[in-house]
């Protein structure tokens, strides 16, 4: 929530824009210092030494460890704190117990100090908003169920002014247009920041009753696993997408030709179903069908794969086996979904001639036929060892060609329609990582028996 | 009958006692305070309702299905007072109240589980371990207090909730010696990591579903039964959380497992092969005192130990590496390695896979079971007069190749399993 996306050096307004902010939250925090402040030292002070003490290791040894420290950690596990100094003080104190906590809180990325002042000038004055809030919205010392009103609107405020504050410093310093700043960023903090409100909320009512500041602590145990449980969830979703780039790598072992050809495939694919309508799950399902669409060919031996001349009639058959040999890999992954029909089925034919079950028109799974038209593109724009690669508007005329025969034709003018939108970099291959595209070791005179797309 | 079946049935004719004797005291003498009891069961039996399915077991293993009902019955067990006057709920109606929310909470379970045949069916042990935790609390806490021997040395401030939380850490140290009790009789592992196993799982999401029902039963007390919803919502926002984790695991776990099918669908390696390597190692790993995430990193690594044959442009006559050369397999084994590198899972599978063909002396205890276990599967094949076999192989090996303890380790578990012939003592 805090995390700002500042650029190394900071623009002057930027700058400017958080001495502002800095100077309105010691305007918000002076109040509890000045003579006649009603603040009631005990509370505000053990508030704000809890709140540094959680801030102080949290984000340095519990959740950074784990989290690689690149992982969104959506909102911190401590704003209940913050959230019931906003019910339990008045607004002046309130913003006073968020500046310690702030200011020790380790920053990673520099400008460090820069940094560590936006963040506590924000995190003073959204604590400030939503006590004035709690206090507008009625008595935050009523009984329960009247205190869920002014709680509510706190963390609300609370989160209304953070996203704002966030939203305005990332325009400033990134240079980024405000709605490009502003972009999901409350969508993403809102139910956390009321679930928070919650807890804050049961902070300030134990805090306030016989058993005292003790079973108030009690409240954070729950909203801190809930935090690690989310970075620990991050961190097992990276490790699954590089479980899925390794399957697709260790195709590119077998058969180093078709290096990149899996993620361009995909790429396509997603070109043409987004194109089509689809849209969230079912365009990750087309994606990995794309990705995945090859993986069978582990199946097939490395001496079929890797030869550069023609291919006897039982080569031939053996290569046909792939679809089955991945669809056989991939049925055990439960979430793929449809994209294992896709992997099965991405050579058969719209008239039936395809393989393996030579199915036709609608009987194809349509997640089949868009991989289909998208491996076809795909491995004529791209050098083979028995072809040079063609131009965007040859392969597309070519398919266009056998659309209706080999292809959907919805398809074909789907991709159509969306590489005259996107364009097409041939270029996307899996070299980004700077391993070369090995030259074919053969590139004489071109197989009188091409292999079939694959 | 099976070794673990009398802990089982003691276990569950305990809990059973204690139900029905709370369902029956509380049907004699009345409910007391009866709309705390309604809300509190009506709380545990949501929470059950709302219960996941038990997905990948190991996924999940030790940690709450139904936090919520878990956290309500211990909020109930530890109430005191409401909205400042006190409660006189005895230990009985605790465990009624419990036993009928859960109930409760089960019936739609058990119906739809009937017509559709899902997991998300309860599980008799674990309301038995349900109801003598919260019994065992209740047994810690309620006597005293309606005694009047807490709140008058205590008063109802810190110490009070200083307390509370001992009563906790001794419930949560009981559930754990319980749960590993249960796993030891169904599964006859050893005791000492099953407890650590358990023990560990209770830092994690256990803590919180504790800490809850400690603040749930002190917020009662401070403002009433309006706490019970205020607090339900933080522990469900950590169970959404936790099953996305467990969901996304099973998902890896899955992928893993078709990557290492690959060495089988390219002919390298026999049908089901990894499986068994896997699962073989993993009970071995569990035998040796290995738990938690040492056991994950060793099923990844033997999932994996053969995806280095990928790499060959010819595949090995039967995929068996261990009849091979010690250089031919050091290097499928160094191959390998590359090519768990570029997974997400722990550098320490990579590791693991890599040293798979060292000589066991340089080699860590994972791989020394992943060596030990793929060579016996490498050799057994088919048949009870191969496994016996095998094993001999195996122990004569034991100078060089494969750890002695290790080698026992692998006849125990066998033994256990039943394979005839196979005993635990060492020939020799």
């Amino acid at each position: 929530m805090h995390r700002v996306t500042v650029v190394k050096p900071l623009p002057r307004t930027a700058r400017a824009y958080i001495v502002c902010a800095a100077l309105g939250a010691g305007a918000c925090a002076l109040p509890a210092l000045l003579p006649p402040s009603p603040t009631p030292w005990a509370t505000a002070g053990l508030l704000a030494a809890l709140y540094a003490l959680c801030e102080l290791p949290a984000r340095r040894r519990l959740l950074g460890r784990s989290a690689g420290g690149s992982v969104p950690v959506g909102t911190g596990p401590f704003s209940p704190v913050l959230l019931a100094a906003a019910l339990l003080l008045p607004p002046a104190a309130a913003a006073l117990t968020a500046l310690p906590g702030g200011l020790l809180a380790r920053v990673d990325e520099p400008p460090a100090r820069w940094r560590r002042t936006w963040r506590t000038a924000a995190t003073a004055l959204a604590v400030w908003a939503a006590a004035r809030t709690a206090a507008a919205l009625g008595a935050p010392a009523a009984a329960l169920p009247h205190a869920l009103l002014p709680a509510l609107g706190a963390a609300l405020a609370f989160c209304l002014v953070l996203a704002a504050l966030d939203g305005s410093i990332r325009a400033t310093a990134d240079g980024l247009p405000p709605r490009a700043a502003w972009r999901g960023l409350l969508a993403r903090a809102l139910a956390p920041h009321l679930v928070h409100g919650l807890a804050g909320l049961m902070m300030a009512v134990l805090w306030r009753s016989p058993h005292g500041p003790a079973a108030a602590l009690l409240v954070l145990l729950p909203m801190y696993l809930s935090c690690w449980v989310f970075a620990q969830y991050h961190h097992e979703r990276a490790a699954h997408q590089a479980t899925i780039r390794a399957l697709v790598q260790a195709v590119d072992i077998k058969d180093s030709y078709t290096r990149g050809h899996s993620e361009r495939v995909g790429h396509a694919s997603v070109l043409i179903a987004r194109e089509l309508g689809m849209d969230g799950d079912r365009l990750d399902t087309v994606r990995f069908a794309g990705i995945l669409h090859d993986v069978g060919k582990l199946g097939v031996p490395t001496r079929v794969l890797r030869k550069d001349g023609p291919l006897t009639p039982e080569e031939r058959r053996v290569i046909e086996l792939h679809p089955e040999y991945g669809h056989e890999m991939v049925r055990g992954i439960g979430f793929l979904g449809e994209a294992r029909a896709a992997v099965l089925h991405h050579h058969e034919r719209i008239d039936g001639t395809g393989y393996p079950y030579g199915l036709r028109g609608e009987e194809i799974p349509e997640c089949a036929r868009v991989v289909a038209v998208a491996d076809a593109f795909d491995a004529m724009t791209s050098t083979r060892s028995y072809s040079r690669a063609r131009p965007v508007a040859t392969a597309l005329a070519e398919l266009e060609r056998c659309a209706g025969s080999h292809f959907d034709p919805r398809m074909v003018a789907a991709l159509a329609r969306a590489l005259d939108r996107w364009g097409w970099r041939t270029a996307v291959t899996a070299d980004e990582a700077g391993t070369p595209v090995p030259e074919p070791r053969t590139p004489g005179p071109l197989a009188p028996q091409p292999k079939e797309p694959a | 009958m099976r070794p673990g079946a009398a802990t089982v049935g003691a276990v569950r004719a305990a809990a059973l006692l204690l139900g029905a004797a709370g369902l029956a005291a509380t049907l004699w003498h009345g409910l007391a305070e009866p709309g705390n009891a309604l809300a509190f069961g009506t709380l545990i039996a949501l929470g059950e309702l709302a219960r996941r399915g038990a997905g990948h077991p190991e996924a999940l293993r030790g940690s709450e299905p139904a936090p919520v009902a878990a956290a309500a019955a211990l909020a109930y067990a530890l109430l005191g007072a409401d909205a400042g006057a006190p409660t006189t709920h005895g230990v009985l109606q605790t465990t009624a109240v419990v036993c009928a929310g859960g109930l409760a909470g089960i019936v739609p379970h058990v119906a739809r589980g009937r017509a559709r045949g899902d997991d998300r069916g309860p599980d008799p042990d674990h309301l038995a371990r349900r109801v003598l935790t919260v019994g065992f609390a209740a047994l810690c806490f309620q006597p005293l207090y309606n005694a009047g021997a807490l709140t008058g040395p205590l008063g109802t401030g810190a110490p009070y909730v200083l307390f509370l939380l001992l009563v906790l850490v001794l419930t949560g140290l009981c559930d754990a010696v319980l749960a590993a009790l249960l796993l030891r009789a169904r599964t006859s592992y050893p005791y000492g990591p099953l407890l650590r196993d358990e023990l560990r799982a209770l830092l994690g999401i256990g803590s919180a579903v504790c800490a809850t029902g400690v603040v749930m039963a002190l917020g009662v007390a401070a403002a009433g039964l309006w706490a019970l919803p205020v607090l339900a919502v933080p522990l469900l926002l950590t169970q959404v959380s936790y099953r996305r984790y467990a969901a996304v695991r099973t998902v890896n776990r899955q992928t893993i497992a078709s990557l290492a099918r690959a060495t089988e669908i390219a002919g390298c390696t026999p049908p089901g092969h990894a499986r068994r390597v896997a699962a073989l190692a993993t009970a071995v790993g569990r035998e040796l005192g290995l738990g938690g995430s040492e056991l994950t990193v060793l099923e990844y690594a033997a999932l994996m130990h053969d995806i280095g044959q990928l790499s060959l442009v010819d595949p090995v006559p039967g995929g068996a590496t261990a009849p091979l050369p010690a250089e031919d397999q050091r290097r499928i084994a160094l191959l390998g390695g590359e090519v768990v590198r570029m997974t997400g899972v722990p550098a320490a599978v990579a590791q693991v896979v890599e040293r798979q063909a060292d000589p066991y002396r340089e080699q860590p205890l994972p791989a020394r079971i992943v060596r030990t276990v793929n060579a016996y599967d490498d050799l057994a094949g088919e048949g009870a007069g191969a496994a016996l076999e095998a094993l001999e192989t195996l122990r004569l090996g034991t100078a060089r190749d494969h750890h002695p303890e290790v080698v026992a380790g692998l006849a125990r578990v066998l033994a256990r399993d039943g394979l005839p012939g196979v005993t635990s003592v060492p020939t020799g």
